[in-house]
């Protein structure tokens, strides 16, 4: 017995050396070109960096840059922005990407044509979808105007993106267009595991649509809804490409995103823009913890 | 009779739907399309002229000679094609470790790795461009791929992580049987496995470099050097709102897309939804 052990135990310790020499490319390289530069970010953002301004030596300064967040009205209405934006947008894309799921969970004709159609607007670049929304608001030649006023929704062109609320509700609505067909794609794919004899026996047990619904099909389809709202949370909450290209943050649509890149980038405040993109990131990271807890350490089985 | 009737009904209705579905996802595309072969002056026509008088490809035409498109597209290619192949090499036997070997700390591991794929990009902008610059990186195609690895090798490695955990343990133990050591039974039996879902990885990692913005906003300043979301981002701010060019390039960039993903729909379908099953 013991010496047909002997090579498995040795295999055993093996297997952790090798798990370890495999691994070790991969770890090194994200060791540097990740976890450095993130701690080297919140190492930027306690000192005063003006790009412009090198004769002041960089010096440390606490928390200075993170107390300027709370004083500086701009950073406060961007939050407040960025948090409407990600409620708004989410909010929408669960409930039309459910609905659309729910719809399409059957077997048709043409459903490669569809898959198809949903994944062109997820696939192309975020920059290239808003500038073709912009010229569609287009105040003059847009086609959204031209629609709604053939429709006599509106009685006369708007100039959409000139406005507080009409800007808002462009970025939403392309945003929705982008991504609620993607939430639907994985939604679909997280129902079609559902296996049909579940709705047979709730059937024969006498439940009702709206019973196998709240019943089955919501508590099953949980984990995909949840890991589907868990990437887009992190994604409508980090926004930049989109409202750079769309309005440029202009009309009070400014994303913390699109604020911390123009404090680094524009006026070359390295502290101060770092200490933003920390604040970001601390956001980001509180929301998929929440997140977790909810999946229970679904995503990641022993 | 009844029934049957009322089964028909729910179809129209449900085509309906799904008609009604794919047209307003696609309307965009087909507005950009007619703006694209439109003569100028009915671009700038009121109401909206949809059907052009007459069919031209101008505005292609000066994609190509007016902007450096094709620069911007080979720049793309170059960059994205290489951060791909070199997550993909990286990763995927950091993938079968973490997914396949039995060790301490592995769901820590993909803890970390899991959250590194969740970084936002602005969060690491400042150090990786102070880098870069010192590094005389700015500008060059190392100095956008390896920024790109930041976010594609995490995400590689979780969706091999995944793909890998699905297949038979079978394997393994067959292979030890042979007297396999755990790297011969990665490169000579699970890596030609894994081959068809490296590609649906590969694909996914290729396409979400292909699309960002901030780091190549930020990391390639000259025009010659800029890839194509970013490039198309600038053509307002360098010329007067040719709104004809900016559709054709909308366009020219759309077409190779929708192939890509009408021919590979599926390995995409598959990478997405595995990202999210248990690794």
């Amino acid at each position: 017995m013991s010496s047909d052990n002997k090579p498995t135990i040795v295999y055993k310790k093996k297997e952790v050396r090798t798990a370890w020499l495999m691994m070790a490319p991969a770890l090194i390289v994200l060791a540097v070109i990740a976890v450095y530069p993130i701690l080297r970010t919140f190492y930027l953002s306690f000192h005063e960096m003006n790009l412009k301004r090198p004769q002041s030596g960089f010096p440390f300064i606490g928390f200075q840059n993170y107390m300027k967040i709370f004083s500086d009205a701009r950073a406060g209405t961007d939050i407040l922005f960025t948090v409407k934006f990600t409620v708004t947008t989410v909010l929408l894309e669960m409930v039309i990407g459910f609905a659309a799921a729910l719809i399409m969970n059957r077997a048709f004709k043409g459903r490669g044509i569809v898959r198809a159609a949903i994944l062109v607007p997820w696939a192309i670049p975020t920059s290239v979808s808003a500038m073709m929304w912009k010229f569609i608001y287009n105040d003059q030649y847009g086609m959204f105007n031209d629609i709604l006023y053939r429709f006599g929704i509106i009685k006369a062109y708007k100039a959409w993106l000139s406005t507080a609320s009409g800007s808002f509700m462009a970025l939403v609505i392309t945003d929705v267009w982008k991504t609620a067909p993607y939430m639907a794609l994985l939604i679909l794919a997280g129902l079609q595991m559902i296996p049909g004899e579940l709705y047979e026996s709730a059937k024969l047990d006498g439940a009702n649509a709206i019973q196998r619904f709240w019943n089955v099909t919501l508590p099953l389809a949980k984990r995909s809804l949840l890991v589907a709202l868990l990437f887009r949370t992190l994604d409508a909450f980090r926004v930049f490409d989109l409202i750079s290209v769309l309005t440029g943050g202009a009309n009070g649509t400014e994303s913390i995103a699109v604020y911390s890149y123009k404090q680094l980038m524009t006026f070359l405040d390295f502290g101060y823009g770092s200490a933003l993109a920390v604040l970001i990131f601390l956001i980001v990271f509180a929301i998929s913890v929440v997140y977790m807890i909810f999946l229970k350490g679904d995503l990641v089985s022993e | 009779m009844n029934a049957k009737r009322k089964r028909t009904v729910g179809w129209v209705a449900f085509y309906l739907f799904v008609v009604v579905f794919v047209l307003l996802l696609l309307l965009p595309f087909i507005w950009q399309f007619l703006t694209s072969v439109k003569p100028l002056k009915e671009i700038a026509e009121m109401p909206a002229r949809w059907i052009p008088s007459k069919v031209h490809f101008d505005f292609y035409v000066n994609v190509f000679t007016k902007h450096p498109f094709a620069r911007y597209l080979l720049n793309s290619f170059i960059v994205a094609m290489c951060s791909t192949l070199l997550s993909i090499a990286i990763g995927a036997s950091a993938a079968y470790a973490l997914s396949r070997l039995k060790f301490r700390g592995r769901k820590a591991l993909l803890m970390i790795i899991l959250s590194i794929s969740m970084f936002p990009t602005i969060a690491t902008l400042s150090p990786l461009y102070l880098i870069l610059r010192n590094m005389k990186l700015l500008n060059t195609y190392a100095g956008l791929i390896l920024p790109y690895i930041v976010f594609s090798l995490p995400f590689a490695i979780w969706l091999m992580t995944s793909f890998f955990s699905q297949l038979d343990h079978g394997y393994e133990e067959a292979a030890y049987l042979d007297g396999c050591t755990h790297f011969q039974t990665f490169t000579k039996i699970m890596l030609p496995l894994i081959r068809p879902a490296t590609f649906s990885v590969g694909l996914l990692v290729f396409i979400n470099c292909w699309n960002e913005y901030l780091y190549a906003l930020t990391f390639m300043t000259k025009d010659s050097m800029r890839t194509v979301p970013v490039g198309i981002a600038l053509f307002p701010s360098n010329y007067q709102l040719p709104w004809g060019d900016m559709a054709a390039a909308s366009i020219v960039v759309t077409v190779p897309l929708i192939l890509l993903v009408l021919i590979f729909q599926k390995n995409i379908v598959a990478g997405l939804t595995t990202g999210g099953v248990k690794g």
